[in-house]
């Protein structure tokens, strides 16, 4: 009786070992991972696809509530679009300190992207703080929700790069510049420019294209 | 036989691969200084155009703001991203254009329909108005 479903497994394994290659690919470890992260990026780039339409579609409808030019600051958005841009070069020098294997300039150089990441989200947040205390609150009206909704996504994302980061030097610092480190690296890279990306489209279409409507 | 050269042949493309992806990720200190002094020109401009306001037509002025904004997304996948055509095999691309189609039909297709809908109610609104 036990016998019997024994034997046909055998068969079973027999017949499958004969008729499919078992013996796949090599697949290298970490072989996939920038294809596979920047997949990664192009769904986020549809998040961001639809709030941008989002605000589109929303971005004129003030409630007779304030509108853009009577709450935004160019000057500040510019002074966050320069800490922006001045990370990306950093990074980029980083990723440079790591192709030559050098282990402190590439940490000096992650740490004063750091830098200007932070000060990116803290100019974020003060104006946000700012817009709240003057009562426009995403509440306010389908602009605002909309406008807190774009921006305040790509903040959670700065934020989330941030975290990643200090993840990244602390890695650095344990293991030094491993395959699995360097590969980390590159997809915080592709991850930090992508986000750059992004906010040129948001300084773009919800800041300058405010202030001319 | 077969087999055995089948898996030669594998891992040959896995070497291959993982050899041109290393070569083709990384840049150089040039490209990383000329991606930066674009982005800045690229993005001095816009905002020099908005905030002293030398062209009186504002949809001009919107209009060459987004000429600027799609150049500058150029120069920076072109010069921080290190995209190519033979990233990955070709497959980086391949899923950017994917991603590109989709977003533009998103973007389009959202504000087309949403304007029409807003154009179209218009008259209600007039009658609403007129009414006494």
């Amino acid at each position: 009786m036990s016998i019997a479903p024994a034997a046909a497994a055998v068969t079973d394994a027999d017949l499958t070992a004969r008729y499919y290659d078992l013996d796949e690919h090599d697949h290298p470890e970490g072989g996939s991972t920038m294809l596979g992260f920047w997949i990664y990026l192009m769904s986020d780039l549809l998040i961001f696809a639809m709030l941008f339409a989002t605000f589109g579609v929303l971005g004129a409808n003030y409630a007779a509530g304030p509108g853009p030019r009577d709450l935004f600051d160019l000057p500040l958005v510019a002074l966050n679009t320069s800490m922006l841009l001045f990370s990306s070069i950093t990074y980029g020098f980083a990723m440079l300190a790591m192709q030559k294997g050098v282990v402190r300039q590439t940490q000096l150089w992650l740490v004063i992207t750091g830098l200007f990441g932070a000060a990116f989200l803290g100019i974020e947040l003060y104006e946000f703080a700012h817009l709240i205390h003057e009562g426009a609150t995403p509440q306010r009206s389908a602009f605002l929700s909309a406008f807190f909704t774009l921006v305040g996504t790509h903040g959670l994302h700065v934020t989330f790069g941030l975290i990643w980061l200090v993840v990244l030097l602390v890695q650095v610092e344990q293991r030094g510049l491993i395959p699995a480190n360097r590969r980390r690296l590159m997809c915080l890279s592709l991850f930090w420019h992508f986000l750059d990306v992004v906010w040129i489209g948001v300084f773009t279409f919800v800041y300058l294209m405010g202030m001319l409507r | 036989m077969s087999a055995a050269h089948e898996q030669g042949a594998g891992h040959g493309h896995g070497h291959d691969h993982g050899h041109d992806h290393g070569g083709e990720a990384h840049g150089t200190m040039r490209d990383y200084v000329w991606g930066f002094v674009l982005s800045v020109i690229l993005t001095a401009i816009p905002f020099w155009l908005v905030m002293a306001g030398p062209i009186a037509d504002k949809s001009v002025t919107g209009l060459i703001i987004t000429a600027f904004a799609a150049i500058q997304i150029v120069v920076h996948m072109i010069f921080f991203l290190h995209m190519n055509a033979r990233a990955e095999g070709g497959w980086n691309m391949l899923a950017l254009i994917f991603t590109i189609v989709i977003v533009v039909i998103v973007l389009t297709g959202s504000l087309w329909v949403m304007y029409h809908l807003n154009a179209n109610m218009m008259p209600q609104s007039h009658q609403m108005d007129s009414l006494p």
